[in-house]
């Protein structure tokens, strides 16, 4: 019979024209093709020469056009009419709007720039905003990392000079063993789909450490259902085990760490655990060769991992001997962690085996010869294909930094941190923490700050106090509360604001944060402090200014509403003074740039800022003459230098455009990089690609794109003397001293090598009546709270349940469709339930950021997401209950700051279905109307 | 013309790797994006901001949870598995032979089953007719909407070479999908087959899937005492002894 | 399988009047005239609006008119087929009848043959489909042909076969629930074939791909309750089965009896096709943790 089948186009046009820019679906910064049909956006993809995602995107990536097309986006400026929180507004100009914002900031700088308190959550133009908030005068500056990562990041940089994050990767190509510690997503969410893939391909072995079993752990070989807040134990036992069997690397221990500084090891000594060190302040190790102590750094020293030093009659002994009494007690033998993880004893010698003998085992040598900074020339790389990885879900406890400093300590002791094989850093990290500022808070009225806000304290004597001992910041960064808060502390804003402790402030200036939703700790409080008002009828936060791009339920609590543009629709700068997109064997930064242009009176908040800047006269904003120095933001990028022939991008430099790193201002530098594809990348010279730190190739190579100015070789601390200050000022030493209330606290979590505690809301609720850990997840398809707009992933995600493990389920005697009732010490929220069978038999969790407030984001009132959808965060104060002394401590690390989101303990009851998630709140009124 | 061809001369299509796949669900939104734009009429979302938002997708991400038997040591963990699924182009697709107006069809030339959007009248038999729930029939339209294998880009002469390949699996990015020819035993995907034991969804139906589906591997094989990894032997259980053995260790450094 | 009203009223209708044809075909009874006029009026009737109702149930029904093309694979377009010669045939059988009190009895009988057919091809369109293990047994041809003689005898005044077909439908249609209901287990379709995890262990649903509904929970994931079920196979008895043998028992042969035991039939056809399709469930069901 004649088959005759439809003849089909195969080769239709697939657009009229590409545009290569950077995503921002998320912060992973993938590059995309932006199709355009008719002049507007009809199809993104991603862009397969880009380093960050080579070609592939996400679920969010390729839903980019429904961000575009979202009816949610905000339309104008906008001036409150009714009461906060009612979603009332009228619209106004962009001169009204800021001539408005000048009225309000105007005077504060003149009279106290501490009155305005400036922060910003998921962007990644920090580096100008922080320029802003210098210029201004303001102490309070500050980005989203406090709630987010800190924890990760600090004990990053103050270990080995750089974090996991998207800061570093475990080396893909050559990793046989890799080991994942609480991730669900991450910042580098593209990168580490390609890497597990890539691992996968080769049949190498994945172990997912985590509560739940989903994502990247589902294809795990291996999966460690570890109770919340244990990795610290598990991980020190590991380190037990591999120091029982001596299978630890001893010559990157005493090469390229400070296991073999000398240690003041007198208990009655002032100076009692701090480091000798030289006249130049570097610290000494007994060089093996000569036995005499040596500066660390000196040119062809051998160091010694177990020599002992007396000088003056106090004995000195290695970092390392002080290591090995640590972690060889037996109260980190498996055995005796094994039930308070979770995790059988035997499972945990099998991994710390199997751990050991990739590690030692299969060790490999690259032919790449190298010299490092003691000036020995070495004739391979040798490889540690162990790698390791892990996010919030070691950082986001109150015991997050020891942990995590915890995990570099495993890492350093398999020898595996920038070797082929192990965990590799990104330009321009590494970078030790001498190479970071400190942190600055002093104020002048109508003078920038004495310099940039945030940084690496080094000790007592760079906390934020004012001479009465009282917290310079708003958010009591950098006090003894949590000294090494490198990032500020925003879930702090609201509450010490609401409360006028240290003090009241004026202003409130936020930019792309949900404060009034999903990224504050206890939503309902805070909607209350953003509404609650004096006697006299004013609000207690006075001012408060927003820029979002779209109507999301921060906007309602705003006064003053500075719509931004989408993501295609403005210029932004993805700069290696932020959070660049290096990879390990390159350097690279990008940008967007206006591929559409908006259909709405909304405007690039980065320009909006340079325009601001200008109207108040602030330095670095304004020509001599007094006239706006950047036309718009495009223009900053181009033009501003940080240092001469540093600027915002990187690449195509200089005159001609053929410099990259330092180099002269080049006006068509934009253009080269939309040529290139929307970025610009140099690569790393293969001598210089592994041992960074310590490789003289590298370090030249890091001065001469401008990370440094100078090289900045170092060794890993193992051992912080930093923390070992605090510790000693708590010990009662020094002229910095913490208040009595915190000295014990201080003492103990201070510990300058890794230790575990219990996370401080297990500490203090009743684990009898609160027995149940509570979690959230990042969905992949979703990106906190904008992703509800988008008409195709809220299809994917519209709603949340929580999910209760086998024995839980059985136990509260729930069945498919119920709800319940779950509460902690802090608040009791009314939700569906789910059953999961892969997940730690203590732990709940549910997906982080779906529920919605009715009247937010153009949806119908009656969406699933604000109809069965909710906030674990109602549950979770920012504040512990009360201890026995009446004090209330912040729900924090004691250490950074970082917000503990992951202690949170609850209790459940069984509900029959119910037709409304609680707490529920009454509709905002959407400014942009319903989509 | 709903009779199947006697052969293809191509078997395209596609095979998931169920020991990769994340459930990301970037193969859906890539999917609906590129079959927005292109192919046919544009996949319709109903309600798109409101209560019950419901729209045409021609691939979605399933996850399941499979608990294995326990078998002695400490017992099994149950596994996560993300499952996508679009059209499995099966040689045997009951849903082209049962579609009275001739829409459905499986092509001769690589076995691509396609629906001709201007021959369908929506009656809906042929989804009825898929085990596997790989057709939609679009609210707007009223057509029937399918997996199309991106016939419109595998052969798209106005794409670079490197982009012809479906959407969802340019996209993928743990590597978890793969296109390929199947009746070529030297492809990409024979090759993965044959050396993963890839496997075909609910054989028992008849249909003939032409793609494959790739095991997850093996799991937790530490959980069970049988597994043969030994744990470390101690050189010491206190630090004076340690140290000991660091002298010697260091003395061979 | 979601119990569209359309569709239901489309085999309900069309098999009545087909049934309806059936009989006069062969006549009985015997038509003349106006009598003929009248009674193939109301078999046109049911037959036309339930071919019509089956249009609703297109998404495009423009295109309608191809259904026609592929009677060499599919049922659907055979049952079009059928379904217009059996009302050609049997419209000139009767326009001979009616116009020109002519009885050319093997159209007649043609016309029976096609009516039969044509509900045969009906009742395939449902049993090709395998993923619906409910339907895909011969039982169910039975179950069609035999309510619709039923239905046809009734409504044909043939008060014997009447009360002999309607207590055969309700045995069919016993025997078919009986079958069906282990059909998915003979299936041999379970989660783990469907998701070729089963070699690791029992597989159930984790999350469903999206929160949100789509066409095929809403067209092949319709779940009806045990009770709900259990309710309505009980009235399709009474309705289908038991009031229309009693009545046929008692009446003989009397209009007002048998108008009753047309609609108590049609109440309890109408039952039997909600639950033929509200009951069968669809193997993708599997791939949503439904069953
Ligand atoms: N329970 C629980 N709560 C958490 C967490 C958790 O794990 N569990 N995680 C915490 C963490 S780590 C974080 S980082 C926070 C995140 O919480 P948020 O920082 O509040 O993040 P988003 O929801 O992304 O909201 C940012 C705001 O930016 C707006 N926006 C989006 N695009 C643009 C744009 O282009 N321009 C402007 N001006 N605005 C834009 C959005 O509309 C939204 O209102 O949540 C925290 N909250
Ligand atoms: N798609 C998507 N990507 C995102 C975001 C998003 O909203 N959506 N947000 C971005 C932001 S702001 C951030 S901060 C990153 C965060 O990226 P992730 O660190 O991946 O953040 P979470 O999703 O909070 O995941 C925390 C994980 O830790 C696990 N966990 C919790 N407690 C413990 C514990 O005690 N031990 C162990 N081992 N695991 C534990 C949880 O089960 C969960 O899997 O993601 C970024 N990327
Ligand atoms: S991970 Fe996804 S959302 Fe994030 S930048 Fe990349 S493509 Fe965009
Ligand atoms: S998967 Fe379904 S739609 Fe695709 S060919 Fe097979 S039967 Fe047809
Ligand atoms: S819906 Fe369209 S393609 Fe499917 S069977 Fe009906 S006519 Fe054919
Ligand atoms: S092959 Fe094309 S149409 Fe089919 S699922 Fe993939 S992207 Fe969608
Ligand atoms: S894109 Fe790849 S990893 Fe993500 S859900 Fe699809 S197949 Fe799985
Ligand atoms: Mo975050």
């Amino acid at each position: 019979m004649n088959m005759k089948q439809p003849q089909v186009e195969t080769s239709p046009k697939v657009s009229d024209e590409v545009r290569k820019t950077t995503c921002y679906m998320c912060a992973c910064r993938c590059g995309i093709n932006v199709h355009m049909k008719d002049g507007k956006v009809a199809y993104i993809e991603g862009n397969k020469d880009h380093p960050v995602n080579k070609g592939v995107l996400c679920a969010k990536g390729s839903a980019g056009i429904q961000q575009v097309n979202s009816p949610a986006r905000l339309t104008s400026p906008l001036l409150r009419t009714g009461p906060r929180g009612s979603g009332e507004f009228k619209e106004i100009s962009w001169d009204e709007a800021l001539e408005k914002a000048v009225e309000l900031l105007k005077p504060i700088r003149e009279d106290n720039p501490a009155k305005l308190a400036f922060f910003t959550g998921r962007d990644q133009s920090q580096s100008f905003t922080s320029f802003f908030a210098q210029n201004f005068g303001t102490p309070n500056y500050a980005a989203h990392g406090g709630f987010c990562l800190v924890n990760m990041a600090a004990a990053g940089i103050y270990t080995i000079g750089g974090a996991f994050w998207e800061f570093g990767s475990p080396d893909w190509e050559h990793t046989k063993l890799f080991m994942l510690f609480g991730v669900a997503e991450d910042h580098d969410s593209n990168p580490i789909k390609m890497g597990l893939g890539k691992i996968k391909k080769r049949g190498a072995k994945v172990i997912g450490v985590n509560p739940i079993r989903s994502g990247y752990n589902a294809i795990a070989d291996e999966w460690v259902g570890i109770t919340p807040g244990t990795d610290g134990l598990f991980i020190l036992a590991l380190v037990h085990e591999l120091f029982k069997a001596g299978k630890i690397d001893l010559d990157y221990l005493a090469n390229l760490t400070n296991a073999p500084v000398l240690l003041n090891s007198d208990e009655k000594s002032p100076e009692y655990g701090l480091f000798l060190k030289d006249d130049e302040g570097k610290a000494l190790v007994i060089d093996r060769k000569t036995g005499k102590t040596a500066a660390f750094d000196q040119q062809g020293i051998e160091p010694d991992l177990s020599g002992q030093h007396e000088i003056d009659g106090i004995v000195h002994t290695t970092v390392f001997k002080k290591m090995a009494e640590q972690y060889l007690d037996p109260e980190y033998a498996p055995e005796a962690i094994a039930n308070q993880c979770g995790i059988s004893a035997e499972k945990i010698k099998i991994i710390a085996a199997e751990l050991a003998r990739v590690a030692f085992d299969e060790a490999f040598e690259l032919p790449q010869p190298w010299t490092d900074f003691r000036g020995k020339h070495h004739e391979t790389m040798v490889g540690r294909p162990v790698s390791f990885h892990s996010m919030r879900g070691i950082s986001a406890h109150s015991n997050g930094f020891q942990t995590c400093r915890a995990l570099h300590i495993l890492q350093i002791v398999l020898g595996t941190v920038e070797v082929p094989g192990g965990f590799r850093f990104k330009p321009p990290y590494p970078k030790p923490v001498e190479a970071h500022p400190a942190p600055h808070s002093k104020v002048t009225p109508n003078s920038p700050l004495n310099g940039p806000h945030l940084g690496f304290v080094r000790g007592p004597e760079g906390l934020a106090l004012d001479d009465d001992g009282k917290a310079i910041r708003i958010d009591k960064a950098f006090t003894w509360e949590n000294p090494m808060s490198s990032h500020g502390m925003m879930h702090m804003v609201i509450s010490n604001a609401h409360a006028g402790d240290p003090y009241p402030i004026d202003t409130l200036f936020l930019y792309m944060a949900n404060m009034a939703w999903n990224s504050s700790m206890n939503t309902s409080g805070t909607i209350e402090m953003l509404t609650d008002k004096n006697e006299d009828g004013t609000y207690k936060i006075p001012n408060i200014i927003y820029s979002d791009a779209y109507s999301s339920e921060m906007v309602a609590y705003s006064d003053l509403v500075l719509p931004d543009t989408t993501y295609l629709e403005r210029h932004d700068c993805i700069s290696l003074l932020d959070r660049p997109i290096c990879e390990a064997d390159a350097v690279a930064d990008a940008i967007r740039w206006p591929v559409i242009e908006p259909d709405r009176n909304v405007r690039g908040f980065q320009s909006v800022l340079l325009d601001l800047g200008a109207r108040l006269q602030l330095p670095g904003f304004i020509n001599e003459d007094g006239s706006q120095k950047y036309a718009d933001y495009g223009d900053y990028i181009v033009n501003h230098e940080r240092r001469p022939g540093v600027g915002p991008l990187a690449g195509f430099r200089g005159e001609k455009g053929d410099s990259y790193g330092r180099g002269a201002v080049n006006k068509e530098q934009l253009n080269k990089y939309i040529e290139n594809g929307g970025f610009a990348l140099e690569h790393i010279a293969p001598e210089a690609a592994y041992y960074k730190p310590w490789n003289n190739a590298y370090q030249e190579w890091a001065v001469e794109k401008g990370f440094f100015d100078s090289p900045q070789p170092y060794i890993f601390q193992i051992y912080s003397e930093t923390m070992r200050k605090f510790q000693l000022a708590a010990e009662g030493h020094g002229e910095h001293q913490p208040p009595e209330h915190l000295r014990e606290q201080i003492k103990e979590v201070f510990e300058p090598m890794p230790i575990w505690y219990e996370p401080f809301e297990e500490q203090q609720v009743d684990e009898d009546e609160y027995p149940i850990h509570a979690l959230t997840q990042r969905p992949m398809a979703m990106y906190h709270s904008w992703g509800s707009q988008n008409a195709w992933l809220r299809q994917i995600h519209g709603m949340n349940p929580l999910y209760v493990p086998t024995k839980l389920w059985e136990k509260h005697g729930f069945t498919e469709g119920d709800w319940a009732k779950v509460s902690s010490v802090h608040g009791e929220i009314t939700i569906p339930v789910a059953h999961m069978a892969a997940l730690n038999e203590s732990t709940v969790w549910t997906w982080n950021a779906i529920g919605k407030r009715k009247g937010a984001w153009a949806l119908d009132e009656d969406a699933p997401e604000t109809t069965k959808g909710f906030l674990l965060n109602h549950l979770i104060h920012e504040l512990l209950p009360s201890k026995r002394d009446g004090q209330r401590w912040a729900n924090s690390d004691p250490i950074t700051g970082q917000a503990a989101w992951f202690d949170l303990r609850v209790k459940m009851e069984r509900l029959d279905a119910q037709e409304q998630t609680l707490p529920a709140f009454d509709a905002q009124k959407s400014p942009v109307g319903k989509g | 013309m709903t009779q199947l061809p006697q052969s293809t001369a191509k078997k395209l299509g596609l095979v998931i790797d169920l020991d990769t796949c994340v459930g990301c669900h970037a193969c859906v939104t890539s999917c609906k994006g590129w079959n927005t734009e292109n192919y046919g009429v544009p996949l319709s979302d109903d309600d798109a901001y409101g209560a019950n938002p419901i729209g045409t997708f021609l691939n979605r991400v399933h996850s399941f949870e499979v608990q294995p038997e326990a078998t002695g040591g400490c017992g099994s963990s149950a596994q996560t598995v993300h499952f996508p699924k679009s059209c499995l182009h099966c040689d045997d697709a009951p849903c082209v032979t049962v579609c009275p107006t001739g829409a459905s069809y499986k092509r001769q030339e690589d076995g691509i089953v396609l629906v001709d959007e201007d021959a369908c009248m929506g009656c809906g038999l042929c989804a009825w007719a898929c085990p596997y729930g790989a057709r939609e029939l679009d609210s707007d339209s009223g057509v029937m909407k399918k997996c199309t294998l991106c016939v419109d880009r595998i052969y798209n002469e106005n794409l670079p070479e490197e982009d012809r390949q479906p959407a969802c699996v340019r996209t993928c990015p743990a590597g978890a999908r793969h296109f390929g020819d199947f009746a070529d035993p030297e492809s990409n995907v024979s090759k993965l087959v044959e050396e993963r034991g890839g496997f075909e969804l609910m054989p028992e139906q008849g249909t003939k899937p032409v793609n494959r589906y790739l095991p997850p591997r093996k799991k937790d094989s530490w959980d069970s005492a049988n597994n043969n990894v030994l744990p470390l032997n101690a050189i010491s259980q206190e630090p004076k002894g340690f140290l000991k053995w660091l002298d010697s260790a260091l003395g061979k450094v | 399988m979601h119990p569209a009203p359309s569709v239901i009223i489309f085999t309900v209708l069309t098999g009545l009047g087909f049934g309806f044809i059936t009989w006069l075909g062969i006549g009985m009874p015997e038509v003349m005239g106006k009598s003929a006029f009248i009674t193939y009026f109301g078999a046109f009737a049911l037959s036309v609006i339930g071919l019509i109702s089956s249009t609703f149930h297109l998404g495009n029904p423009k295109n309608a008119y191809k259904s026609f093309s592929q009677w060499r694979t599919s049922w659907l377009s055979r049952e079009g087929w059928l379904a217009v010669a059996t009302l050609l045939v049997t419209g000139l059988f009767a326009f001979l009848l009616i116009f020109f009190d002519k009885n050319l009895q093997i159209l007649g009988y043609i016309s029976s043959v096609l009516a039969v057919l044509t509900v045969i091809a009906t009742s395939m369109i449902y049993i090709q489909i395998k993923a619906v293990p409910r339907w895909s047994h011969r039982s169910v041809m039975f179950y069609f042909i035999t309510v619709s003689l039923a239905g046809g005898a009734i409504l044909a005044g043939q008060h014997k076969p009447a009360l002999v077909l309607t207590i055969l439908a309700v045995i069919v249609q016993i025997v078919t629930w009986k079958i069906g209901d282990g059909r998915f287990k003979e299936s041999g379709s379970t989660m783990e074939t469907a998701t070729g995890l089963g070699s690791i262990g029992k597989v159930r649903l984790f999350e469903s791909p999206h929160t949100g509904d789509n066409y095929l929970l809403k067209e092949m994931a319709y779940v009806v309750g045990r009770r709900h079920a259990n309710k309505l196979r009980a009235l399709t008895l009474l309705f289908m089965g038991v009031i229309p043998a009693v009545l046929l028992l008692l009446s003989n042969g009397n209009t007002v009896a048998l108008v009753l035991t047309a609609i108590s039939h049609l109440i309890g056809a109408f039952a039997s096709r909600w639950l033929f399709f509200a009951e069968a469930e669809h193997v993708v069901g599997l791939y949503y943790g439904k069953r």
